[in-house]
């Protein structure tokens, strides 16, 4: 295989069933063996509009979509004029024989042909892909089989025909695509997409309530946790707004419940005053903001970096928080699960900061291993301690800023949560001495949260002369466009941060000044991480390079700009 | 329970003459009545004068947001159904800032009670005109008189077929009293939008007023008679009916989830086998 791999598009409208062919063909090379990053490109809208589902396969870890297409299944003719011109040098294009190849090389099959039914075009398209590729047959077999299962004997029956007739028409046709090399991955492993991945790192973490408004990219973590977490005691509630979705959570850690909100920036934004309560309240609460282009609906279903500052800054008044931002799937399970270990820990809201492309992006991910995770951080459910019937001091002054946090109900002494500065017992004050005992006590929270912050991933060259520097999804982007400045001679290293806030410049500071050049690599338009890290440490990066037209980074990209 | 239990607050940031003060006699001997211990109520409230409640009596307590009382006392049934859940907050907070949050939790049906201490006026931010100033009421905010049409909670509430609708009256003790209780036995989300008058800055609603106007619903009513309650939420002039105004058996959300059998959420543990079961799903 190339260094690059094949990189597979399926394009058509929304409603063509695109999404089917690619979610199959993903999961049939998963349990194969190979390697994937699958890139969602969709328009917001139900029907019609142009999407693409783009698998990225690979004998080989990868970490980052292509750009070139390899082979193309166009499922309309717009697919192919909209694409011809980004197809590899041997890329073509599988089609009905009906469409307008367009001067592309082309794969035209006789779908009226291969499937008796409109409706089984997509298990037809399947198999002459399958085929075309030499994914093993039993593999895609057995995933029609489990696919359409619940359907009857009959239906499988029809599409197994379906399979068996397009995989050999397409064995007619074999020369025109290279088979894939034999794939060398663990079997086992799972198909997972952010979303899914930070789903089950909340279920890890034992989370027991997420209370959400519907917002795309986010929705999946909700949906997941509907569809799969009930089973395992989550109560899911959909909100009349955002506002009520992260009071309702805060309600829930009230009680001891580990809670999660998912939402979009828009969505956030309804938030920021919940925000601040959690703050005040010292009241847990797990925050995932799947970032999407704004300004206000911007472009609802693509991809950017641009709410970092509004994650950093959202909420009225001075209080600690901390800022995790995913840059694979196995960092959404992981960090999902530390994200409610802190917000446990110091009472104070954690965001997981991810974007559209991250929550969309299917990969080939070992099963987590639940026994090596560390445990998660729980409030005081003892019947003991506080007077019987009187308030405890639920905000009691303590060296660190973290208090005992009681449950109402499991004890006989009792719990006032508050909104306003209060007393150690939770009772309004407006004495000055103790608004500033207070503050000074949420506060020191933070230093406890920068005591824990997680260093920055350092990979590629020791003391590199360009040094790239980038946080969340854009690590693996950015590692392969490192790998291709390397292959040109160039010293490059990289710097990927997945905790965003707090920051501790010694972790990294020095790696930062030792670089003949750092540049700093956001899918935003004002750089603001760069903005961050010169405000928390005086370094100011020698470049930014920037993304914010709503697309995905890919290493071609990046390359080509950093010469 | 022995009424001392749930403690008295003497200092208090209500005017003298406040209906809040009668309110809050009336939730102890409420609570007394039906001998809930502190610690297994959670009392839940917003932003505003009447809202100051959780920390003028000894129960568990969550002061929230501004119109933000509903969302969180839901959540608190929702993951505890061991815990009586009570709201109180002022007309500005739930018709108002919490309006939307109001209409869901009507149609959420979470077993829980809501009291709105009614006064027909912004108290806390001195006297502009709240949901249900009458309209023409010159306030310091609406100097030619009050321009929007009143929000009517009980119609609004009886319309949705709400499962427990009351008014009652700060100045009639007996009866709110026998209100709360009611509310607090019914299973499923409770309104009691009860008058506590604000001497300070409604001038028109007083406690006069409001003594004049309220009376009891005869004994014979039947608040299941949907059509009747809409035909007494109509009525709010010289007679301003009070009592169970309308209400029905709806299961309550929190009644159907078969999670909540096995207790308190916060208590349950990870079920890693479930979650290993799941990720397999996934292969």
């Amino acid at each position: 295989m190339s260094h690059t791999g094949r990189n597979i598009v399926i394009g058509g409208e929304a409603g063509q069933g695109l999404v089917t062919i690619g979610q199959m063909l993903t999961k049939a090379l998963i349990r194969s063996g190979y390697e994937v990053v699958v890139s969602q490109d969709y328009m917001s809208r139900v029907r019609g509009g142009h999407n693409t589902y783009s698998i990225r396969v690979h004998d080989a870890p990868i970490a980052a979509p292509a750009e070139a297409m390899d082979v193309l299944v166009a499922l309309n003719q717009e697919t192919v004029s909209l694409h011809k011109h980004e197809l590899s040098e041997s890329g073509i294009v599988i089609l009905d024989a009906g469409l307008d190849p367009e001067g592309t090389r082309a794969v035209p099959v006789p779908f009226k042909d291969v499937a008796s039914r409109p409706i089984f075009e997509n298990v037809a398209a399947l198999g002459v892909l399958g085929s075309l590729l030499g994914v093993d047959r039993p593999t895609m077999e057995g995933l029609v089989r489990e696919t359409f299962g619940k359907k009857g004997d009959e239906v499988v029956g029809q599409n197994m025909k379906v399979l068996d007739d397009a995989w050999k028409w397409a064995e007619a046709h074999r020369a025109s695509c290279a088979a894939l090399p034999a794939p060398r991955g663990p079997k086992g492993r799972m198909m997972l997409h952010g979303n899914e991945a930070i789903a089950l790192g909340a279920l890890a973490a034992g989370v027991k309530f997420c209370s959400f408004y519907p917002m795309t990219p986010a929705t999946s973590v909700a949906q997941e946790l509907i569809t799969k977490g009930r089973k395992l005691g989550v109560v899911v509630e959909q909100a009349e707004d955002e506002i009520a979705a992260i009071n309702m959570a805060l309600g829930a850690t009230y009680t001891g419940a580990k809670a999660l909100v998912p939402t979009s920036g828009g969505g956030f934004a309804l938030m920021t005053e919940g925000v601040s309560l959690a703050g005040v309240m010292e009241a847990p609460v797990v925050i995932v903001l799947a970032q999407r282009p704004g300004p206000a609906t911007g472009l609802p279903t693509r991809t950017e970096q641009a709410d970092l500052n509004l994650a950093l800054y959202a909420g009225h008044g001075e209080f600690p928080r901390a800022i995790l931002a995913p840059a694979t799937i196995e960092d959404c399970f992981h960090l999902t699960h530390a994200a409610f270990d802190l917000t446990e820990r110091f009472q104070t809201p954690v965001f997981v900061l991810t974007d559209q492309y991250l929550s969309d992006s299917y990969r080939a991910v070992v099963p987590f291993d639940l026994d090596a995770l560390p445990p998660v951080a729980e409030p005081d459910f003892s019947p003991g301690g506080g007077p019987k019937f009187k308030r405890y001091k639920r905000y009691e002054l303590t060296e660190s800023g973290v208090s005992p946090r009681k449950v109402p109900g499991f004890t006989e002494t009792l719990v006032l949560a508050d909104c306003h500065e209060h007393t150690e017992q939770g009772n309004i004050t407006e004495d000055a001495d103790l608004r500033n005992a207070m503050n000074d006590k949420r506060l020191r929270k933070g230093e406890g949260l920068r005591a824990l912050c997680i260093p920055p991933r350092v990979s590629g060259d020791a003391n590199p002369d360009l040094l790239l520097v980038c946080w969340g999804s854009s690590e693996g982007p950015v590692a392969e466009a490192a790998v291709l400045l390397r292959a040109k001679g160039r010293s490059v290293g990289v710097m990927s941060f997945t905790q965003v806030w707090p920051l501790d410049p010694a972790q990294f500071l020095p790696a930062l000044q030792a670089a003949k050049e750092v540049v700093c690599v956001e899918g935003n338009a004002t750089g603001q991480f760069a903005r961050l890290l010169r405000q928390e440490t005086g370094f100011e990066v020698s470049r930014t390079l920037l993304r914010y037209d709503g697309r995905i980074f890919t290493p071609k990209w990046l390359a080509e700009r950093l010469g | 329970m022995d009424i001392e239990v749930y403690g008295e607050y003497k200092k208090t940031a209500w005017c003298p003459g406040c209906g809040n003060h009668d309110v809050m006699k009336a939730v102890r001997q409420a609570l007394a009545g039906l001998d809930l211990a502190p610690n297994r109520v959670a009392h839940v409230s917003g932003i505003g004068q009447a809202a100051k409640a959780p920390h003028y009596i000894d129960l568990n307590g969550f002061n929230g947001l501004h119109g933000r009382g509903l969302p969180p006392a839901q959540a608190i049934k929702l993951c505890n159904p061991e815990l009586t859940v009570i709201a109180q907050s002022g007309d500005g907070c739930n018709y108002g800032e919490g309006g939307n949050h109001f209409l869901a939790a009507i149609r959420r049906n979470v077993d829980m009670t809501l009291l709105v201490h009614d006064n027909q006026i912004y108290g806390l931010t001195k006297g502009q005109a709240s949901p249900t100033t009458p309209e023409g009421q010159i306030t310091k905010s609406q100097p030619d008189g009050v321009r929007n049409a009143p929000f009517n909670p009980i119609a609004v509430a009886v319309a949705m077929k709400c499962s427990f609708v009351a008014r009652s009256f700060s100045g009639n003790t007996p009866h709110l009293v026998k209100m709360i209780q009611l509310a607090i036995q019914h299973k499923g989300f409770a309104l009691v939008d009860l008058f506590s008058p604000c001497v300070s800055f409604n001038k028109v609603n007083t406690f006069g007023w409001y003594k004049q106007r309220c009376q009891e619903l005869p004994e014979d009513y039947d608040p299941t008679d949907w059509a009747a309650a809409m035909q007494v939420a109509q009525e709010f002039g010289e007679r301003i009916p009070i009592g169970v105004i309308y209400r029905n058996d709806r299961p309550s959300l929190d009644a159907s989830l078969p999670v909540l059998q096995k207790g308190p959420l916060g208590r349950q543990p990870v079920d890693r086998d479930g979650l290993r079961a799941l990720m397999q799903s996934y292969t």
